[in-house]
């Protein structure tokens, strides 16, 4: 885990090394442009008429970071992600993308940005009427790229949800979790280095939900992907911020679980109550808090 | 939100849809393919109901003018009644009525439900604009099929009033063709297809418009399909008159003087 290092250095120091920006930090985790968080929130505000979803959140995503959102039913947590890609606007406050502020940017703007971002919808939000090759391949149709690499494309990320099997099915003939996992190869194209995840195991078994969560990991530790993760279900937590993707000898993928003397610093928790943030932190704190909400919110009761 | 306000409101949520939909053309991405495919879509898929729709109206309008005519002794004038009024104010409305039936429900439809399974916002997501791929194909297909179908329903129509003339009241074909041609002005037949041009861009942009802001899951997919053929078809009769207005003293103008 050698991003582990930079990301311990506080914020300060890394944002002095910006101006430096020397090339004698070589190694690409020391690039000037890791300081800048992936995404960042400022005192966002949003109400839909009297109801107040976000009521000033400010949280930061660092480059590789994977943030986990935790929080009841109809907390904010979705908006807050539909927020990040500027599918709503927030009424007061600042979206920062990459240190781009895009709070005001118009839908043409946006659409730059988005280019390096991928969702993973509730359902999948597959297109009904479209193949599964062909929504894979979407991002890379829309940009006229030769039929040749598409399939490339389709095929070796069709690969990494395992899933070569479908490839020619519709949407419809597939069953919950193959079409959350077609949804994570279709925001996959591109290698976006932001991806979010909008309780993307919600009503699915418990393998399929680890299969879901097993991919975050690897996009986490060996993609180095920026990553937010709406969530409530706590076996989530506990895989992602328990456990770690590494290589071994052969060069297979294994996953490793943290353990007692290891504190895996890529993952936070947010957790959001009635649009405030209550919490930030690692999981570790979290388990240790006292606050009664979050205490019944990891116990049930 | 007061009936008022939600009108103007809806009025320019409607105006800027048709902008953007529009202002979308000029640059690229292009979707000619899916302007195409809803071409053959909303103008081959509706043209059966259409030509069913004028062939019977014409038909029954013979048969309903026909006995007073003769009462005056003019029912050598027929055709020119029959083409007269389905040209300049049959064709097109009950075209749009018929399209905003079968096209206008689709459409609302189609959108309401990709808008509650998130689909609209996975294309968002994905880098395309949804006014540009989805409304302005819809919008410009019936712009551009709608005063066909009114000709094909015009012509159609004509051909039913003749069939009626003759079987049920022995006029000649001749007598009743001549009437038609006589009867009709190249002002009719260009106010005729001018009003269906812009009654394609009131169901386009309604049924949009309505499809886009569904709300409240299934049941919302049903409401918002229901309005949009309530909403553009009363729109559509009421464009119509002022339309009808309009074009008279523009077209018509220039035959007085």
């Amino acid at each position: 885990m050698l991003s582990s290092e930079e990301k311990k250095i506080e914020n300060e120091e890394v944002e002095e090394k910006t101006e430096r920006q020397s090339p004698e930090f070589g190694h690409s985790f020391f690039r000037a442009d890791r300081a800048v968080p992936a995404i960042e929130f400022k005192d966002v505000r949003l109400a839909f008429d009297e109801k107040v979803i976000l009521d000033g959140v400010s949280f930061k995503v660092r480059k590789g970071e994977t943030k986990i959102i935790l929080g009841r039913s109809g907390s904010g947590k979705s908006t807050t992600i539909r927020l990040t890609l500027g599918l709503l606007k927030p009424d007061d406050g600042e979206v920062l993308i990459n240190g781009e502020d895009i709070t005001y940017f118009s839908e043409s703007q946006m659409m730059k940005v988005r280019e390096n971002m991928g969702m993973v919808f509730q359902e999948g939000a597959l297109f009904d009427s479209l193949s599964v090759y062909d929504n894979v391949a979407y991002r890379l149709h829309e940009k006229d790229v030769e039929e040749e690499l598409v399939r490339e494309e389709v095929e070796r990320m069709l690969q990494f949800v395992d899933l070569e099997e479908a490839i020619d099915k519709m949407p419809s003939e597939l069953s919950g979790g193959m079409r959350r996992r077609v949804g994570i190869a279709r925001a996959l194209v591109g290698e976006p280095n932001i991806v979010l995840f909008d309780e993307p195991t919600a009503g699915l078994d418990p393998p399929t939900a680890r299969t879901i969560c097993e991919l975050a990991i690897k996009l986490r530790d060996i993609q180095d992907v920026s990553s937010i993760f709406v969530t409530h279900e706590m076996k989530n937590l506990d895989y992602l911020a328990q456990e770690y993707a590494i290589h071994d000898e052969e060069g297979n993928i294994v996953f490793e679980e943290e353990g007692e003397r290891l504190c895996l610093i890529n993952t936070e928790i947010i957790m959001i109550n009635e649009g405030k943030i209550i919490f930030e932190g690692k999981e570790e704190e979290l388990r240790t808090n006292r606050d009664p909400y979050i205490q019944k919110f990891l116990n049930g009761k | 939100m007061n009936p008022l306000k939600k009108f103007i409101y809806e009025l320019q949520e409607i105006t800027f849809l048709i902008f953007y939909a529009f202002s979308g053309l000029f640059s690229k991405p292009r979707y000619l393919s899916e302007s195409v495919k809803q071409m053959d879509l909303i103008g081959v898929g509706s043209l059966p109901i259409i030509i069913l729709t004028g062939f019977f109206t014409g038909g029954v309008l013979t048969l309903q003018s026909y006995p007073t005519l003769e009462y005056y002794g003019g029912q050598s004038q027929t055709g020119q009644l029959v083409a007269f009024t389905l040209i300049r104010e049959l064709g097109p409305v009950l075209s749009a009525l018929m399209v905003s039936g079968r096209i206008g429900s689709a459409i609302s439809a189609e959108l309401g439900s990709m808008v509650v399974s998130q689909q609209i916002d996975a294309m968002r997501a994905l880098g395309t604009d949804p006014y540009k791929k989805l409304v302005a194909p819809r919008i410009i297909a019936l712009i551009l099929m709608l005063p066909l179908l009114t000709v094909a329903a015009d012509v159609f129509g004509i051909l039913g009033g003749g069939v009626v003339a003759n079987n049920l009241f022995g006029l000649d074909y001749n007598v009743f063709l001549t009437s038609v041609r006589n009867g009709i002005t190249v002002e009719d037949i260009i106010g005729g297809v001018i009003k269906p041009l812009a009654f394609g861009l009131i169901i386009g942009s309604i049924s949009c418009y309505k499809g886009l802001s569904t709300t409240g899951g299934t049941v919302g997919v049903g409401r918002s399909t229901t309005n949009a053929v309530v909403l553009s078809s009363i729109v559509v009769i009421i464009i119509d008159f002022f339309l009808s207005r309009g074009l008279q003293h523009i077209l018509d103008a220039q035959t007085i003087s």
